[in-house]
């Protein structure tokens, strides 16, 4: 190896040490890294975009036409969907077995973007109304997990002892009640409804996370740093916002996101066993449940409904897990 | 005896942990010592022997389960009011072990290191809060601009010297240091180690330095303990314990520690020591002062056995 | 090169990461001879670990070797003499080869080296079986000799124990007898007793050197602790942000280290025979592979640097026999530096001490 020596290479350069000599990047917080990762992720920005559209669909799509979702007009029922653009190239044009139904009844001039159900109720509406309840428990869901359970977990958690004792025995008999049974009560006091869904979800729904969270304090109220606040003299309360809380939240949010779907879908399942909201009420499980019906003649009645559950259950874990994965800081240190 | 500059007294100082009906862990079983004004006491002990229960236990974060601890004459092992535990939230403080577990990595050092003098309200405005912060993160070696980031961003002797500063930022009289270098590199260890020792002797503090290093232990304090089983099986100063140790543990210690001197060590062959076939039964020991300031426990048969063999008071 | 069995040249290796590709293996030579102690001293970071995961082959997945041999000379299982380059191998041959077999490695956590839910027994029978098929009955006879040879009482009743009835210090041994089950020629050594008390090590250390003597094993030992190199090792390498800094035998490094890393190392152990008033410490942290540097990694920190060292990385400079350094101050044109006074005299009372 050829060095090429200069001349005052072999005098003594006398550098003192600098600890300038060690900045070590820009001062990250950890939000503004977690978000940085978050994105990167491109199925994870795909599950929060569709989130978002589903979102905004479900708000402004039932303003698009005239129909609300229970006006009936029983001589449209059953119409097959008829998108006005895409009809020219043969998607959604109307036609079932070559029949163009709407030309055989006679509405040419009119088309119903989702189609129609049995009863002439136009889908469109329906189908983001009903989409409107799913994103409605979606937030339930996230809301009592949050705050139910994970205050209930780190009260839990934190002061361990005979409190302890107590609220574990407590959920531990609580969640040994079947949800069909406390959900077959409910619907018999409150008769089938939002209402006695949101019961049903507050009952119960927390569980879950109150025992992560719970299994997360107990492992952190053992670090080092919060004895060190013990010994600064932190208040228990100040311990639990600024100390412990911050550590958990980003586990809790992922666990409320992955428990949505589960939510989304108890409910739709309710709706499809007769249990949940009632007609003409819509929620995407009653539409399943509606459309099931004439599924073999009239297949668009259910795999619309479908297609958007899916999609809504579909991104929120994708999201969910793409959160994990930001907020896992692995690589963080060589 | 306690004198005018004692600091801590720790009376027969027992922690006990019931793991079950049947079975309680005895960590610290009847131990007493002194800290004076402005010295260093070695703690030393292999695992088990109770020396982090000790120190945790003297900064409250046990309750005892007999025994006193008294800081500059009031006692802070029993009940506390709130003028006990303002005295000892501020005056004693706690350096610990893991870098890396010590520091909150949510908040910022800046926050981190003003969390005592937040709980006081030790300053008037946000402008002295910073004054403070960035005064004492000067004085252990790092700088102002690293009140800002995150504890991620840090070495671990970086983080060590975070944990010294939010803890002196209370100028407190004795801080227990929970063998707060066993974690870091040899060479940080030195360096975290003569920051300490710079510290006190500009403001006089007390350290109860508790470790396994004996080199280290040998290096900063002035006395120290020999804990083994929660027992203190001597005490004395740094040249009793090292120079003319009697009880048996203590030799077996000494003799285990390697020397950087390969021309010694390639010969030398570790004394052994196994309690439970030794004889000797802690708890029928007293405290016996060998020499002045330098105790031993045992029965008196052991002790003139033992002093005999290391040729002490002949 | 003669009866040397291991043989590293020019080892390169980088990890990939999240934050980009790290260089943490520069450039390593090393020679182990047979029957010898090589000692590889460093500090976090310096790469010590990865240099023993590659010759066993247990490289993580996101490490890469960009370059260099690591040649083994050792007789097949037909007692031909062979010699292969790990770093070409398969993982495949390395593990019916290598693993285990000629080469063995003991961890530093004796919890997680052993399985929790096997006993004692069927894990040091585990290799034998694996790699020579011995019988039941006779692999059972020989792990209860390979416990009495570690120093475990009542080999009959521990075969049945299982590790959490263990205590630390047996668990290490343990795990020794589980690397000696196959008679390997090497044992690879990673940090065994930095997690146990310093009575279990000193007990381990010397069931070491026995072990070293009976069998005539080769053995690497990976440690940050001087004291530990000076009772077991023969040769040291010491490390550095990714090179050999410094090597010799171990009279060469304790008696005449020549690298100011080494000098700021072995002043930086407080000395328990002598009083000293301040103990030195390596001023900064160690360096971070990850931030681009020119010239020595070293330079920053080394108040002993020379103009060049902040140009240009210094080369491996031989100062008699098997004492190699690199640092631009063993080149003929350095200026003659002397290692700091206290050490000086420290390293003078030692000699004398040992006479």
């Amino acid at each position: 190896m050829e060095v090429r020596f200069l001349e005052n290479d072999f005098v003594r350069s006398y550098k003192k040490y600098s600890s300038a000599v060690e900045v070590e990047g820009i001062s990250e917080s950890f939000s503004k890294d977690v978000l940085r990762r978050f994105t990167r992720n491109k199925g994870a920005v795909i599950g929060c975009l569709s989130i978002f559209l589903i979102i905004v669909m479900s708000l402004f799509g039932p303003y698009i036409n005239s129909h609300t979702y229970k006006s009936i007009i029983i001589e449209h029922s059953s119409l097959p969907p008829k998108v006005p653009v895409l009809q020219n190239i043969g998607i959604a044009d109307g036609v079932i077995d070559g029949r163009d139904i709407y030309l055989e009844k006679g509405f040419e001039d009119i088309a119903y973007i989702f189609g129609t159900d049995t009863l002439g109720r136009d889908l469109w509406t329906r189908t983001w109304v009903g989409t409107r309840i799913s994103l409605y428990i979606a937030g339930l869901a996230m809301f009592i997990d949050m705050i139910i359970g994970m205050s209930y977990g780190l009260v839990s958690g934190f002061f361990g002892g005979k409190v302890d004792i107590a609220m574990q025995r407590f959920i531990e008999i609580l969640s040994g009640i079947p949800n069909m049974v406390i959900v077959t009560l409910l619907v018999f006091i409150l008769k089938p409804g939002i209402m006695s869904i949101t019961v049903a979800l507050l009952i119960k729904g927390w569980i879950g996370m109150s025992r992560v969270v719970r299994a997360q304090v107990l492992k952190l109220k053992e670090q080092e740093f919060i004895l060190a606040s013990r010994t600064l003299g932190t208040s228990n309360r100040k311990i639990i916002f600024n100390e412990v809380l911050p550590n958990i939240l980003g586990q809790v949010i992922i666990m409320s996101m992955f428990s949505i779907p589960n939510a989304i879908f108890m409910e739709s399942f309710l709706a499809f066993i007769g249990l949940g909201l009632q007609a003409p009420l819509a929620s995407l499980g009653v539409l399943i449940s509606e459309g099931f019906k004439s599924f073999l003649v009239f297949p668009y009645m259910v795999a619309i409904p479908t297609i958007v559950l899916a999609i809504l259950m579909l991104s929120f874990t994708v999201m969910a897990d793409g959160l994990r994965d930001a907020f896992d800081p692995k690589m963080k240190e060589m | 005896m306690a004198d005018n500059n004692t600091i801590l007294e720790v009376k027969n100082l027992k922690q006990h942990f019931k793991v079950n009906k049947n079975f309680t862990v005895k960590a610290v079983d009847g131990i007493s010592f002194n800290i004076h004004e402005g010295e260093t006491f070695g703690l030393v002990g292999e695992s088990g022997s109770g020396k982090s229960t000790t120190g945790r236990s003297i900064i409250r974060l046990y309750k005892p389960t007999s025994g006193d601890v008294f800081f500059k004459g009031q006692r802070i092992s029993d009940q506390l009011d709130s003028k006990t535990t303002k005295t000892l939230r501020t005056q004693i403080q706690m350096i610990f072990q893991d870098p890396m577990a010590s520091l909150n990595p949510r908040k910022k050092v800046m926050d981190i290191v003003a969390e005592g003098i937040d709980n006081f309200e030790l300053y008037k405005n946000k402008a002295e809060r910073e004054q403070l912060v960035y005064q004492i993160l000067e004085r252990v070696g790092l700088s102002k601009e690293h009140a800002k980031r995150y504890p991620h961003q840090f070495s671990g002797g970086q983080r060590q010297r975070v944990g010294i500063a939010r803890a002196m930022i209370m100028n407190p009289e004795l801080i227990i240091a929970d063998e707060a270098i066993s974690a870091l590199d040899v060479s940080i260890q030195a360096q975290v180690v003569n920051l300490m020792k710079e510290i006190q002797e500009e403001s006089g503090i007390a350290y109860l330095f508790i470790a396994h290093d004996l080199s280290m232990v040998k290096y900063i304090s002035d006395r120290i303990g020999v804990l083994h089983l929660g027992h203190l099986v001597e005490m004395g100063t740094t040249d009793d314990i090292f120079k003319r140790p009697i009880h048996p543990y203590t030799k077996s210690l000494l003799s285990a520690i390697p020397k950087p001197n390969p021309k010694v060590e390639k010969e030398s062959t570790p004394i052994t020591y196994n309690y439970e076939t030794s004889g000797i039964d802690y708890t029928q020991g007293l405290s016996h002062e060998v020499e002045k300031g330098h105790f031993v426990l045992g029965t008196d048969d052991e002790i003139t056995q033992w002093k005999s063999a290391s040729q002490i008071g002949g | 090169m003669e009866n040397n069995i291991l043989t590293i040249r020019n080892l390169d290796i980088s990890f990939t990461t999240s934050s980009g590709s790290i260089n943490v293996i520069r450039g390593i030579d090393l020679d182990l001879k047979k029957g010898e102690t090589v000692a590889i001293v460093g500090e976090s970071g310096s790469g010590k670990s990865v240099t023993v995961k590659a010759v066993m082959g247990i490289l993580s997945n996101n490490g890469v070797i960009n370059d260099g041999s690591i040649h083994y000379n050792y007789l097949d299982d037909h007692g031909n003499a062979t010699q292969r380059d790990i770093v070409g191998m398969r993982q495949k041959d390395i593990r019916k080869e290598i693993s285990g077999k000629r080469i063995a490695m003991v961890f530093q956590d004796p919890m997680t080296s052993l399985n929790p839910t096997m006993n004692i027994g069927n894990q040091i029978i585990e290799g034998m079986r694996q790699h020579y098929k011995t019988p039941k009955k006779e692999a059972r006879a020989k792990a209860e000799e390979l416990l009495s040879l570690v120093g475990i009482d009542n080999p009959k009743k521990r075969m049945k124990q299982f590790p959490n009835e263990l205590s630390g210090g047996m668990r290490q041994r343990v795990v020794i007898a589980i690397a000696l089950s196959c008679d390997p020629e090497i044992l690879i050594c990673d940090e065994p007793t930095t997690a146990l008390d310093v009575t279990v090590q000193a007990k381990i250390l010397e069931l070491i050197k026995a072990i070293q003597l009976k069998t005539k094993v080769s053995v690497v030992y990976i440690t940050h602790d001087l004291g530990v190199v000076a009772k077991v090792a023969d040769y040291v390498a010491v490390m550095y942000a990714g090179r050999i800094i410094e090597k010799g035998t171990i009279d060469d490094i304790f008696y005449s280290p020549r690298h100011p890393y080494t000098w700021g190392l072995l002043s930086s152990i407080p000395d328990i025979d002598n009083f000293e008033e301040k103990l030195y410490s390596i001023p900064g942290n160690p360096i971070n592979l990850m931030n681009k540097f020119e010239g020595d990694a070293f330079a920053p920190r080394n108040e002993y640097a020379l103009n060049i060292d902040h140009r240009v990385e210094p080369p491996m400079i031989n100062v008699g026999g098997r004492h190699e350094v690199a640092s631009w101050l063993a080149h003929e044109k350095a200026p003659v530096l002397e290692m700091p006074a206290s050490l000086k005299r420290r390293i003078e009372n030692m000699l004398k001490e040992g006479y």
